[in-house]
């Protein structure tokens, strides 16, 4: 895949290529990507956002979860070509320049991670919860990150940490 | 005896008010110092390395479990555009071997294959998938033999040798007493576990750099930077200066990243074409990269008193090791001397052995050893005060292990061994509430009828599939207690190196500290700073990386770091005071006898504050290394399995509540409760998550775990067929820490890590044969062996 600065003609050659635009984290993107191109490698080979990690390659794991237009999607299970046109956010646009989202202090306040490899992707899915429920209980929260799988702590302060953010999200 | 006991962990909820002391010392709950890092998406783990003019790395394996190599054809992967390298066996410069305890295997094959994935040849390529393409390319002839898979099979008479000391690894005989000893209640049982897989979310990988010069830096995410070094280097064919090592960022670890991965192989090609290799796996090829929990097949015999006093345990255990040694040796050290549970029994006779077979390799799984184990001496407990017609956890306790017990090895238990305390404690803690209306009973199924459901029907076996309205559902409650080895046993010179720099920055005194421990999300990080802190009275304290500069910090396993990098960095900063003391008392020009850091300031008890610490040191730095040892252990009598083996132990109890749809052998996990002794929590906060997290293990073996091996084929290597637990599987926990401290060790401190992933399990396993009334022989029990269409082995 090629990152392109300015407006470039279609490429052609033997192997087939398209432009796609995303919108990543606020900043559109323009690349030139094989169709077979998994958007999760887009953003972690082609942009460099590694924060959106792969742990399975078959959409078990979660821990690739970004949101497209607000909905939480496994990146490793959907192509680059699907995300032209639509806005993606990762983990790198969670924060401000100056402050973590709650879900990054609270996931940090309650212990929400050991070996951190889940937490981009829980957060994503959790961000998704949040953002249609502001005041979930635990069972929702359970349910929202059914999706993704952590092997380190038991969820427990999982559900804390998000429990956290929605607290002081409402605040 | 009055105890500090820590109050159980609150049950998931918010406490917004809680002020934590964020850089606090031992004891407190001090923020991890890589969490901002870790939720921001900017730690990098080893599949986030990157060098512009990298290659990738890839690896061929073997499709066949036993298979003899005629010939390897690279002439085609070679010749396809974008390869620079394929490279066989021919290519290892130095000693072709690797392995933890014995150095049995290939780096890559040579003339044999001894397992499904056993590495044959590598590729380097501009492209990971032209990488994937060119190895498909490389043509191995192989002449198919017929596979070992069994451990028995592999120890009968007339087995083939699949090395060439046959396939006994190790077997270790335990010998206590009477041999022949009888008793007026007898139980016998045989017990399966299946294999497990660490299921770390972080594949393997790793970035190895050429220097230039003939050395190579391997960046990677591993458990053990020194023994990989030294298997690196004797492959290689190079000297330790020229093969250095730096920890990568890991993505959890828990025994699957103890054995070496993709280290050689990425060393050799980046070598090969001087250039920076990657090497990542993916999920199904991390399935047959590490070493997975040992399957074990285990026959008990239990003999007691009319009135529940053991009598005797007789048992023999084979643990199947797979196709090379790993750390099998020590797994059976750990299964034997440990074997009949944290009980005093007069007399033992136990033999435990561990074999090569062509069944994917085993080695290090938290437990160790003893999570099979577990499963076969607490189902015997169960079926023994079922048989006496006693309450189970009385029988337990009657047996149970204390300070001063002698365990089956004959060594002395030197420090607390609260086992009756912590079943009791879990026994008491409140059960979850009974479902409205009662499971299935008449009063739920009538609100059904009427279209109100009593409870949430997700909350019922079979979750969202709907598979039941609570008839067939019935509850059951198990108990276990466990107990686990901390540190290197049998001799091993088990060790840890810290430097310790102390100096001012920015008018501030900053400690640094320097290890070559292995973070790998437990925390250590934190409390190497904690430990910092608190022997230096510095706030500030920076983890330097993790790399080969500094003297090994030993293995990130048998729940070992804390007690030995931590004890470590403790004996470091000490020095390190003492110096400063020694230079502030120079300044002076006088002697004060309590001088100590505290709060940045040289204080005394009788002067208080006597001078700053940044003023005392100026530019000055002080720099400690020290390397620590745990008093010695000793290696056992090969006859009797008589000795001082482990330096200290660690005990977890847990009680289990489930809900058994017993006509489809769905199972849903109510609760978890623990209680675990940990002589001193460090870090509060981080010994729950230790607790929480090795639980949630515990019961994915009992109940859902297993990676099939048939014909020495793994058929489930992906998230899609090999299940751990989610979110909605593990249910909340209560958890009760207590901290009797070890005076042996520093702070008083147990480790943590691995009891709880031992006493889970077998809880659950429990409560499921108390919802069913079945033996359940074998983990994970699956919903066949509950319906009885087919009910595991025979007893």
């Amino acid at each position: 895949m090629t990152l392109i600065e300015q407006e470039q003609a279609e490429p052609a050659g033997e192997v087939p290529e398209r432009r796609i635009t995303v919108t990543v984290n606020g900043a559109r993107a323009t690349a030139v990507v094989e169709p077979r191109l998994l958007l999760s490698h887009l953003l972690r080979q082609g942009l460099r956002l590694t924060g959106t990690h792969m742990g399975c390659d078959t959409s078990n794991c979660g821990a690739c979860t970004v949101l497209v237009d607000g909905t939480p999607v496994k990146s490793c299970t959907m192509l680059a070509v699907q995300a032209d046109g639509h806005e993606i956010t990762t983990v790198e646009g969670l924060a401000t320049q100056s402050e973590l989202h709650p879900l990054q202090e609270g996931f940090r306040e309650e212990h929400g991670l050991q070996c951190g490899f889940c937490t981009p992707g829980m957060m994503m899915a959790a961000k998704a919860l949040l953002d249609r429920n502001p005041e979930p209980t635990e069972e929702d929260v359970r349910w929202a990150l059914s999706g993704n799988l952590c092997r380190c702590t038991g969820y427990q302060n999982i559900v804390k940490s998000v429990l956290w953010a929605a607290e002081k999200l409402r605040a | 005896m009055s105890t500090p006991t820590r109050a159980p962990a609150a049950a998931p909820g918010i406490a917004p008010d809680q002020q934590r002391d964020r850089a606090s010392g031992i004891g407190g709950n001090a923020a991890r110092p890589d969490g901002t890092l870790k939720v921001t998406g900017q730690f990098a783990y080893g599949s986030d390395l990157w060098a512009d003019d990298m290659l990738w790395g890839v690896t061929l394996r073997s499709p066949h479990p036993y298979a003899r190599i005629r010939g390897v054809a690279v002439g085609e992967a070679l010749a396809t555009g974008g390869v620079f390298a394929v490279l066989t066996h021919a290519d290892v410069p130095g000693k072709n071997r690797c392995g933890l305890e014995h150095s049995d295997q290939p780096v890559l094959a040579e003339d044999v294959v001894r397992y499904q994935g056993e590495p044959v040849a590598l590729v380097a390529a501009d492209h990971p998938e032209v990488a994937l393409r060119a190895a498909k390319k490389i043509a191995v002839d192989y002449q198919v033999l017929d596979p070992v898979t069994e451990a028995r099979a592999a120890l009968a008479p007339g087995a083939p040798a699949l090395h060439p000391d046959g396939n006994l690894v190790r077997h270790l005989k335990l010998r206590k007493g009477d041999p022949a000893a009888s008793a007026e209640v007898v139980v016998t049982g045989c017990y399966q576990v299946g294999m497990q897989d660490q299921a770390f979310l972080g594949p393997e990988a790793g970035l190895a750099v050429p220097d230039g010069l003939g050395g190579v830096d391997l960046y990677v995410a591993t458990q053990w930077l020194h023994v990989d070094q030294r298997q690196v280097c004797a492959a290689l064919g190079l000297p330790p200066e020229q093969v250095r090592l730096t920890l990568a960022g890991v993505g959890g670890a828990f025994g699957g990243r103890e054995d070496l991965s993709m280290h050689v192989h990425a060393c050799l090609l980046a070598l090969h074409t001087g250039k920076p290799i990657k090497m990542v796996y993916n999920r199904e090829e991390s399935f047959f990269g590490h070493v997975h929990r040992h399957p074990a097949t285990m026959r008990y015999e239990h003999g007691a008193s009319a009135d529940g006093k053991l009598q005797y345990v007789r048992a023999e255990i084979y643990l199947d090791g797979g196709a090379y040694a790993s750390s099998t040796p020590a797994v059976v050290g750990n299964a034997g001397t440990m074997g009949i549970g944290p009980y005093v029994v007069p007399n033992v006779h136990v033999d435990c052995y561990g074999a090569y077979t062509n069944n994917p390799p085993c080695g290090a799984m938290r437990g160790f050893g003893s999570v099979q184990t577990a499963f076969a001496y607490e189902a015997q407990m169960d079926k023994l005060a079922a048989t006496l017609g006693m309450d189970p956890v009385e029988l337990r306790c009657l047996n149970a292990m204390s300070l001063g017990s002698e365990a089956p090895t004959g060594q002395i238990v030197d420090s607390q061994a609260p086992v009756a305390e912590l079943l009791d404690r879990v026994r008491k803690m409140p059960l979850p509430p009974a479902r409205a209306g009662g499971i299935g009973g008449p009063s739920a199924l009538a609100a059904q009828r009427h279209g109100q459901p009593a409870f949430d029907l997700r909350d019922l076996p079979g979750g969202v599939a709907n598979t039941t309205h609570g008839e067939g559902v019935r509850r059951g409650i198990g108990y276990a207690v466990a107990y686990k080895n901390v540190g290197f046993s049998e001799g091993f010179d088990d060790y840890s190196t810290a430097r310790v720099r102390l100096e001012v920055i920015g008018g501030e005194p900053v400690a640094t500290v320097h290890t070559a421990a292995a973070e790998v999300g437990q925390g250590l990080v934190t409390v190497q700073q904690q430990i910092c802190r608190t022997e230096l009275g510095v706030d500030q304290v920076v983890i330097h990386p993790v790399n080969t500069q500094v003297g090994s910090g030993g293995s990130t396993s048998a729940s070992r770091q804390t007690y030995v990098t931590g004890g470590a960095v403790r004996a470091a900063c000490q020095a390190v005071a003492g110096q400063a003391v020694a230079l502030a008392q120079r300044q002076l020009g006088r002697t004060i006898a309590d001088l100590r850091l505290d709060g940045g300031q040289f204080v005394s008890a009788a002067e208080g504050t006597v001078a700053s610490l940044a003023g005392v040191l100026g530019s000055d730095i002080i720099e400690e290394t020290v390397e620590w040892r745990h008093r010695p252990t000793y290696p056992v009598d090969p006859e009797t399995g008589q000795g001082f083996a482990h330096v200290q132990y660690a005990f977890a109890a847990h009680r289990a509540v489930v809900d058994v749809d017993t006509e489809l052998g769905l199972v849903k996990v109510v609760e978890l409760a623990c209680a675990q002794d940990v002589g001193k929590a460090i870090n509060p906060d981080a010994v729950l998550g230790q607790i929480q997290g090795g639980s949630a293990q515990g019961l994915g073996l009992a109940i859902m775990e297993e990676i099939q091996v048939s014909d020495g084929m793994i058929r489930n290597p992906s998230f899609t067929d090999y299940l751990i637990p989610t979110i909605l599987d593990m249910p909340p926990m209560q958890i009760d820490v207590l901290e009797y401290p070890d005076p042996n060790a520093p702070y008083g401190l147990r480790g943590v890590g691995e009891p709880p992933t031992i006493s889970s399990g077998p809880a659950v396993a429990a409560a499921i044969r108390a919802a069913t009334g079945l033996e359940l022989h074998r983990v994970p029990i699956r919903p066949e062996h509950i319906t009885g269409s087919m009910p595991g082995p025979a007893p």
